[in-house]
């Protein structure tokens, strides 16, 4: 399918990364591009067929009811561009 | 006249080892000459991050442990580490900006196996940025170049440099330039087989689950698959068996024993039976990637192996089910790049805008595209006609591979449709670019164990290679006919930059 | 239970999401610790707070929670149930998502049953419940200009109780809650607490004529009382039913409960609108349940208020509401049990329900924490059963032993409160007490027999209460017909 400008300003909404207007009508055209290339896969039969998720053949492994980790407030803030007062700061979030 | 600073860096890693256990030479010296040749392939931009102190540091503990013959698999060997693993206090980058300054509290678990084996780390290695390429020329740290060049003699004019192919780019390069003995790699659609079979060295992709995902960027969570990239394919063997393992904090890690893969080298495929699938005989393949195809099931039949002609009639549509399920995947796993708790963060008097801000900022191209197709095909009302429809296709191309496996042993298909190209192409046009994945990505969407061996040169004078692939867990099989390969290709050329400075 | 409205009647119709933090020592997907209170971001592993290549593994207790409250609400458990990804971008939700179950939960339908003011029962229909993650904490007074986040909370286990849209009223909301909140209690899978952010519920709420389809809904996130749920049904329904009544349109939309001024308004934050990108979390594969271990989960069940009541009524001859109000809480129900064990069960229960709850509930403390033990309380209905204090003295001696913690005996003797059954004893007290009334006494034999009672007080008067009432009664009526 193709995809219009604002199906392309949606989705980098919704995506969180801001793209200046003069690049919505060239992206829009290079992702629409790559849709119609993977909409090949209308061709497949797939009725009857169950979604494949993983490889991964072995049970959900389970951890046991442990405290293992934790209390390394330093490594867990040193990275942050911004803290204040043992917290990550952010913008002000309006409610 | 020689430049060339190092007489060690040519051993492959089995020698190096066997060379230190009998303290022919020590390991500092075999670093040192290591971090002499690291300096010198500056020019191919191979590294983001050198680490020749801890280098040194690592080559000491290894020397004393050698002292007291209480050597470990692979101490001293000097290794090169895909800058997708994080590794303790040293910078991780994924070859994106939004990643800056960006140092882990922790090792990832396939490195911290490596160390704990002995292994000696000479930096990080550039990538395509957050793995999403097959050139390595997306990264924030710039684009890595090929050591080696078409021949002055081949294409008229052409002799610009060529990609290393990606993501393992660095990896790849550096290996291939012996600026390391070896290098981990990732590979997601072919990002180790590719560049291997453009660097002209091996690469290993185990079956998925093989090796711990922990501590690995995540790019798509269903398809990453962490390997080694080596020489020689006794090498491969040799890492994989330090890499390996089952690991607790990865969910989909397999309870498996790990098997010794060196000693499964016996050179012996009487009565294998090799599959030759049909369907990849693609149109626009080049006729001397054919010929080289049918020269590797020639050498694996005088070898005494059975090849057999199979099919496997979902190949086709592997790739364009990979460019959405990968996509749908990245989309969530980088969703956690926000500016809040690690690297890059553009300033914003609102929440929202710094988001929108710092990821438009910390995201190239590539991966920005990548990201907003992931978004869309997960979208409410697309789910289903792309997404879902993406994982029947992944379970019927597992189901070709599953059923070609109950008549052969292994699958023999060559690794890229191409050799090397040079940088600056194929980059206006995505779906091409995307085509190189073409042969290696069915592999990845089964999870199934495949490795790509250097097996001959283009017209160009470009490295060409071929690929095994083999059952789930089934990499004794697949090395050891990689190695029957290798001994038949006797491929022992030297990339034009070692060639030009020895 | 209908609103008039100006136009005529009303139905209100909820349906709550409950998000019940799992008991468990360590996170649902990560070892960190999970206690409350301690300072911001101290329990934060590198997987909670989504650093590059951190993966979950889960905790096999939390699974085991969701598994047992399932079973408590009556409801099936799946076999196979699918983590997803919910994406969505807040500073609180460090991956980018949450990792929930959306198409395939760990519980399916189930049941809640009210115990109705009128002493009837109604069930309420439960959808579904499913295992996911909590978010942080945002902080958005601590500063001009930043909000602060404390990941602590992030990732502990919650389980969503989802019922069906079947609560018709606000009364009805808040008894489903304390029926949910026992039940989980009574578990051990969530500890309730609400304060502490423990129990914490969405309410979707709209009006409808009685008997039409189900009007346009608005959801109201985050109430942390049950009270406050109350009020928010109430409110929101009275604001839809004006709404319409004066032309305007519900619009489907996510609303916040402000406290200080009792009303609801439109969370300015959740006005774009959503879409999650569920799809299951590669990092994680299918939860596959064994089903003779969800069967010995089930044989380990306490029991539950339900089937105690029920029994409560049935073996200890209980009235509906006593029985109601001694399961509310596990605590209760097992105090009234060492006191009613051996003893008269009505009796336990009157002064359980009667005196004790004044009490504790004069002192403000639950009965955890009472000064009086089981043990006490039924030592002091035994010292009524065979006669050493009367029931009147017995309050007394409760109040006591509420003050001081002493044992009913102890309280008994050191204070001389021994009931008097010495016949003479009561007769000299009788003789003393219609020789000083002879007035009085030749009233009553003139017919004023209401002068009865006043000999009687006196006589208690007389031997400090503590003559045995019967005896009293016997000696009096004699001697004053004598
Ligand atoms: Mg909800
Ligand atoms: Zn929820």
């Amino acid at each position: 399918m193709a995809l219009d400008r604002a199906t392309v300003a949606h989705i980098a909404t919704l995506a969180r990364i801001r793209l200046p207007e003069a690049e919505l009508e060239p992206l829009a055209a290079e992702l629409s591009q790559i849709l119609n290339w993977v909409e090949q896969l209308s061709e497949v039969d797939t009725s009857g067929v169950a979604p494949m998720a993983s490889v991964a053949a072995s049970g959900l492994p389970m951890r046991e009811d442990q405290v293992t980790d934790g209390d390394c407030r330093d490594a867990i803030l040193d990275n942050a561009p911004r803290t204040a007062r043992g917290f990550f700061a952010v913008p002000k979030v309006i409610e | 006249m020689s430049d060339w600073p190092a007489a060690l860096t040519a051993l492959s890693l089995a020698e190096a080892r066997d060379g230190l256990a009998r303290r022919e030479f020590s390991a500092r010296e075999l670093t040192e000459n290591y971090i002499a040749v690291v300096e010198v392939v500056r020019p191919l931009n191979a590294f983001i991050t050198e680490t020749p102190d801890q280098a040194l540091a690592m080559a000491k503990a290894a020397d004393e442990r050698l002292a007291r013959a209480e050597g470990r698999p692979l101490d001293g060997i000097p290794i090169a580490v895909k800058d997708l693993f994080c590794t303790k206090g040293v910078l991780t980058t994924a070859g994106s900006h939004i990643l800056d300054g960006f140092h882990p509290p922790y090792e990832s678990t396939v490195t911290e196996k490596l160390w704990q084996a002995g292994a000696v780390m000479l930096g990080k290695a550039n990538l395509d940025e957050f793995a999403m390429g097959s050139s390595s020329t997306t990264s924030y740290y710039g684009p890595v170049e090929n050591p080696w060049r078409r021949r002055p003699n081949g294409r008229a004019g052409d002799n610009r440099p060529v990609v290393a192919g990606g993501s393992s780019g660095g990896s790849a390069a550096a290996v291939a330039a012996h600026a390391a003995m070896a290098a981990t790699g990732t590979d997601t659609g072919g990002s180790i087989r590719q560049p291997a079979s453009f660097c002209g060295i091996v690469g290993l992709k185990p079956t998925y689950g093989r090796c711990s995902r922990w501590g690995v960027v995540a790019y798509a969570s269903s398809l990453d698959h962490p390997g080694p990239m080596t020489r020689t394919v006794r090498d491969a063997a040799i890492m994989l068996r330090a890499m390996a393992g089952h690991d607790l904090k990865d969910s989909t890690s397999a309870p498996l024993p790990v098997p010794d893969y060196e000693a499964g080298l016996t050179g012996e495929i009487r009565g294998m039976r090799i599959g030759v699938p049909r369907e990849y005989r693609v149109e626009q393949m080049p006729g001397e990637i054919e010929a080289l195809w049918q020269q590797g099931v020639d050498w694996l039949r005088e070898a005494g192996a059975d090849p057999v002609e199979i099919s496997l009639p979902h190949t086709k549509y592997a790739l364009p089910a990979y460019y959405i399920i990968a996509p749908a995947e990245a989309s969530s796993n980088l969703a956690r790049y926000d500016g809040v708790r690690f690297g890059l963060r553009v300033g914003a008097a609102s929440l929202d805008e710094m988001y929108e801000l710092t990821r438009a900022a910390g995201f190239g191209a590539e991966v920005r595209r990548r990201v907003l197709i992931g978004t869309f095909v997960l979208s409410a009302g697309y789910y289903d006609a792309y997404y879902l429809k993406a994982q029947r296709v992944r379970a019927l191309v597992a189901r070709d591979f599953a059923k070609a496996f109950e008549e052969v042993d292994a699958i023999l298909v060559p690794t890229a449709p191409s050799a090397a190209f040079a940088i600056g192409d194929n980059t206006d046009d995505s779906i091409a670019m995307y085509l190189n994945d073409v042969f290696t990505v069915p592999a990845n969407l089964a999870g199934l164990p495949a490795i790509s061996v250097p097996a001959g040169l283009s017209a160009d004078g470009l490295p060409l290679g071929l690929q095994i692939i083999g059952r789930a867990f089934d990499e004794e099989g697949i090395l050891r006919v990689a190695q029957v390969l290798e001994s038949a290709a006797e491929f022992r050329h030297l990339p034009a930059f070692i060639a030009g400075k020895t | 239970m209908l609103i008039k409205g100006r136009t005529g009647e009303w139905e209100t119709v909820i349906g709550l999401e409950v998000h019940a933090q799992i008991v468990s020592e360590a996170k649902l997907f990560s070892g960190a610790a999970t206690a409350f209170g301690a300072e911001p971001n101290t329990q934060v592993s590198p997987v909670d707070a989504a650093f590059p290549g951190m993966l979950p593994v889960i905790n096999r207790h939390c699974v085991e929670q969701a598994v047992k409250t399932g079973l408590g609400l009556d409801a099936e458990v799946n076999f196979v149930s699918v983590f997803d990804r919910k994406n969505y971008f807040y500073p609180d939700l460090p991956a980018g998502y949450q990792i929930s179950q959306y198409l395939q939960p760990v519980v399916g339908h189930g049941r809640v049953v009210l115990d109705m003011p009128d002493g009837r029962t109604r069930e309420i229909g439960i959808t579904r419940l499913h295992l996911e993650q909590d978010a942080g904490k945002s902080l958005h007074d601590q500063h001009p200009n930043l909000t602060f986040v404390d990941l602590n909370r992030a990732g502990i286990g919650l389980m969503e109780i989802v019922s069906e849209p079947d609560l018709r009223s606000a009364e009805e909301a808040g008894l489903y809650l304390r029926k949910l909140r026992s039940i989980l209690r009574y578990l051990g899978t969530c500890d309730g607490n609400m304060e502490e952010g423990s129990l914490r519920c969405d309410a979707n709420v709209s009006v409808r004529r009685p008997g039409e389809p189900y009007g346009t809904r608005c959801e109201i996130k985050n109430l942390n009382s049950v009270r406050y749920v109350m009020q928010a049904i109430a409110y929101e329904a009275q604001r839809q039913i004006e709404l319409i009544e004066e032309g305007g349109q519900v619009v489907q939309q996510t609303r916040l409960f402000d406290v200080g001024r009792g009303v609801t308004r439109p969370m300015r934050s959740k006005e774009e609108a959503h879409d999650y990108r569920y799809f299951p979390d590669p990092d994680l594969l299918p939860l596959v349940l064994d089903p003779a271990w969800v069967e010995q989960l089930r044989a380990g069940l306490p029991e539950l208020p339900d089937t105690k009541k029920a029994r409560f009524i049935s073996s200890l001859g209980l009235s509906p509401d006593d029985a109601t109000v001694l399961v509310a809480e596990q605590a209760t129900a097992l105090f009234f049990e060492q006191v009613a064990t051996g003893r008269d069960p009505k009796m336990a229960a009157n002064w359980v329900t009667g005196d004790l709850f004044a009490a504790l509930n004069r002192l403000g403390i639950g009965i955890e924490q009472s000064p009086v033990s089981p043990s006490q309380l039924g030592g002091l209905i035994d010292l009524i059963a065979d006669g050493t204090i009367s029931g009147r003295l017995a309050k007394d001696v409760f109040v006591e032993m509420i003050a001081t913690g002493a044992d009913p005996a102890t309280i008994v003797e050191n204070k001389g409160l021994r009931q008097v059954t010495d016949e003479g004893a009561i007769a000299a007290a009788v003789d003393a007490v219609l020789a000083a009334q002879v007035d009085k006494v030749a009233e009553y034999r003139s017919g004023r027999d209401k002068l009865y009672g006043f000999f009687v007080g006196q006589v208690m008067r007389a031997t400090q209460g503590k003559a045995n009432p019967t005896l009293v009664n016997d000696l009096l009526k004699k001697k004053l017909t004598g």
